[in-house]
């Protein structure tokens, strides 16, 4: 854990103030504000409709908010702003990957080749933008070496390494969670944003998830904020949990705090209605 | 007991008297589906009065036909498939390596083809050699060309498009205009062909990147219909309907295909023959298909490529992976777009006449046939579909022998369209991903290993 204290630094990755996102009539997201920390693992969780994959929509570009800021500082000291910034810039210029709930993995590719393509702006830059890459020359192909043993490094670390020419649709399910997660960090991501990496894994692919994840921020000094359900995942991995309930915010601190918050287990499993005085108590009593 | 002891000779006639009630129920409907259509033909007599004009023997003809093609597949070809697919599963799997041609298709398909000029003129003398060159081989070059162009659009990006045409029309009048008005050579005009194609394809590209599927199609439906109408309707400049001929030939770097002193056989001392421009024209058109599927198969390598292909398979992943996907489409419509304005320009040049009639939807129509027939994305199976398609339609127009069968007016090539259909319909039945369903990668780690058609989406437009 030496290795995990020394990248670990308290300055905040991305914060995001006041946000609030409207669909119609409805308040999705309601002046939400929390702060992923350089080189930590966020978990954001929440009761089903909570409002999670909005803020993540919103994060990475795909959602443009209704309201407030979310800003995103570099390791360069380079910041930027995401709700202004198209979704492929979020992830091009300001270093910020994302997978989805539904896994989206381009089926018909190898899996090497699904790795290539997420390193594709680089791979743009060396071939000249087409041109030089037409023509043949050697710049490119030391590039696209160079891109392979990238793909190489990431399918060895997502045990995936047997499976490098098979198209990506033929894997089975825990797999194909993994191969999303090496195809957003081949993008060469700072924060890494995962939509339920955990959903629908048996016991034994949640341990390898766990580790891979682990090792992510360990090696490549990436920081994580995830959306998980599993609370077996989010207690054992995460340094940090953020509870949404209806779009609003109930709870944030350290996993072992978030457990015992009498809001958090309200807002999980509900109170009699004869109870909500009692809970509407001890929630104040946390509060103070 | 006797159905135990004698199961063959039980089922082989349950089997005959299964074909003979499927057989009469066709038949039966068959009879019931034309009655009207075919076997009563309205007709105007003497007096201009409507009468109609029975035909119960072509009916007949009709019904006979589906109760016997019907017979057939059940009592025959059903058991015969049947028991052919049952010994192909028993026999062990074909682990030998594949052919000397089946590795080397490429290359010997290109050698067969530089060979097939003086092969034809060896075999049919210079005159004789006319019709093949041109009909079947130039005629079917061109289509390839543009086949493989709109490959890279609906192949490789996933994004259908029906206006294909309009880019085509747009390289040939490119040619014919600038070279009437302005008197520059074909090696000039080729390349700016393409460019101001490529130019239309990014024009059409800004307005129907927000579209998807169905709704892409009929905007680039469209696009084709207006390049048609404005060339129909700008008369100062097209001409209209009269079309623009006189369109200057290629000569062969300064040196004219003409009679003339300075003329190709002239200069080589040949007997004069319009043979040498064919075969020059056929060498071009080629090289031009060659450089297509050079481009092609690079740009598959490159980032660029391989950003199509994804774009196919999911878009919204592309944006996550910091694609931009506005600037990906527009280079997939612009570079299909410049292959077509190249395969205009020559068409212009072949003809030395153009005008709207040869840039009707059918052409779109035809092309887009091709690549799905092929199979989206191989350039193999895409020429193959050319050769089948187009060289077909020359092959109908052959078949003089048809009049003796069905009569004088009989004329096949008016069937071209008809037999189109049941083709695509026949191929979509037994090979739906078209004649090269699987795809082949663009990279591999240990070795590579062709993708089934049934992992590859089609794109979503």
């Amino acid at each position: 854990m030496s290795a995990v204290a020394n990248t670990m630094t308290n300055d905040a990755i991305l914060k995001v103030e006041h946000l609030s996102m409207r669909f119609g009539g409805l308040m999705a997201i309601n002046d939400l504000s929390f702060e992923v920390r350089r080189g930590e693992i966020t978990a954001l969780i929440g009761p089903n409709g909570a409002g999670k994959t909005t803020v993540f929509n919103c994060i990475t570009g795909f959602y443009k908010p209704t309201m407030g800021m979310i800003s995103m500082q570099q390791k360069s000291g380079k910041s930027y702003y995401l709700e202004r910034m198209a979704d492929f810039e979020v992830t091009r210029d300001a270093k910020v990957a994302r997978t989805f709930q539904n896994i989206r993995l381009f089926s018909g590719l190898t899996l090497l080749e699904n790795l290539l393509v997420a390193q594709h702006n680089a791979l743009m830059k060396a071939s000249g933008y087409t041109v030089l890459g037409l023509l043949g020359f050697k710049s490119y192909k030391d590039a696209s070496k160079e891109a392979v043993e990238k793909a190489r490094y990431w399918l060895e670390k997502a045990s995936l390494i047997d499976r490098a020419d098979d198209p990506a649709g033929d894997l089975p399910y825990g797999a194909q969670r993994r191969l999303e997660i090496a195809r957003a960090m081949c993008t060469g991501p700072e924060l890494l944003c995962l939509d339920e990496p955990a959903a629908g894994l048996n016991p034994r692919e949640s341990q390898e998830l766990n580790k891979l994840l682990r090792s992510i921020r360990a090696d490549n000094g990436t920081s994580l904020l995830l959306i998980e359900h599993d609370m077996s995942v989010v207690m054992e991995i995460s340094d940090h949990v953020v509870v949404l309930e209806y779009g609003q915010k109930i709870s944030d601190g350290d996993p072992a705090h978030v457990k015992n918050d009498p809001r958090v287990i309200a807002a999980y499993l509900g109170v009699d209605d004869d109870e909500v005085e009692t809970v509407r108590h001890e929630v104040e009593e946390g509060a103070h | 007991m006797a159905t135990v002891t004698n199961p063959s000779t039980v089922s082989a006639g349950s089997l005959t008297a299964k074909a003979l009630r499927e057989a009469t129920f066709t038949a039966v409907m068959t009879f019931f589906m034309f009655v009207l259509f075919i076997g009563l033909k309205t007709d105007q007599n003497m007096r201009n009065e409507l009468i109609l004009v029975p035909r119960w023997g072509l009916l007949a003809t009709f019904v006979a036909i589906a109760f016997f093609g019907r017979f057939a597949m059940v009592a025959w070809l059903q058991p015969w498939r049947a028991a052919s697919k049952a010994a192909k599963d028993a026999a062990p799997a074909d682990t030998s390596d594949a052919g000397f041609v089946k590795r080397n298709f490429s290359k010997l398909a290109i050698l067969a083809l530089v060979l097939y000029p003086p092969i034809i003129l060896w075999l049919f003398g210079a005159q004789g050699s006319l019709k093949y060159i041109d009909n079947f081989g130039i005629q079917i070059l061109i289509y390839v060309m543009l086949a493989w162009g709109l490959n890279i659009v609906v192949g490789l990006a996933g994004l259908l498009d029906l206006g294909y045409v309009a880019f085509y029309a747009v390289g040939a009048y490119s040619y014919a205009l600038l070279s009437i008005n302005f008197g520059f050579s074909f090696w000039i005009l080729l390349p700016l062909a393409g460019i101001l194609s490529a130019f239309w394809g990014i024009i059409l590209g800004f307005p129907v990147l927000r579209l998807k599927g169905d709704y892409l199609a009929i905007v680039t439906l469209a696009f084709g219909e207006i390049i048609r109408l404005v060339l129909i309707n700008w008369q100062d400049v097209t001409q209209g309907t009269f079309g623009i001929s006189g369109i200057p030939k290629i000569t062969l770097f300064g040196i004219p295909f003409d009679a003339s002193p300075h003329g190709f056989a002239k200069i080589f001392h040949l007997p004069m023959s319009s043979a040498y421009y064919k075969v020059f024209l056929f060498y071009l058109i080629l090289l031009l298909c060659l450089l297509t599927a050079f481009v092609t198969i690079r740009l598959r390598r490159l980032p660029i490529g391989r950003a199509w292909e994804a774009l196919r398979e999911d878009e919204i992943a592309c944006r996550s992976l910091g694609i931009n996907t506005v600037t990906t489409k527009l280079t997939a419509f612009a570079i299909g777009a410049m292959f077509g304005g190249f395969a205009g320009s020559f068409f212009a040049a072949r003809q030395g006449f153009v005008s709207p009639e040869s840039f009707v939807f059918l052409e779109s129509a035809v092309i887009l046939s091709i690549v799905v027939l092929g199979g989206m994305g191989s350039l193999t199976g895409i020429a193959i579909a050319a050769i089948a398609m187009v060289g077909g339609t020359e092959l109908l127009r052959e078949m003089d022998f048809l009049k003796a069968v069905f009569g004088p007016d009989f004329t096949p090539e008016l069937y071209r369209m008809l037999i189109f259909g049941l083709a695509m319909i026949i191929m979509m039945l037994v090979r739906p991903r078209g004649f090269v369903g699987s795809r082949e990668p663009t990279a591999f780690l240990f070795e590579r290993k062709s993708v089934s058609g049934s992992f590859t989406k089609e794109g979503h437009g």
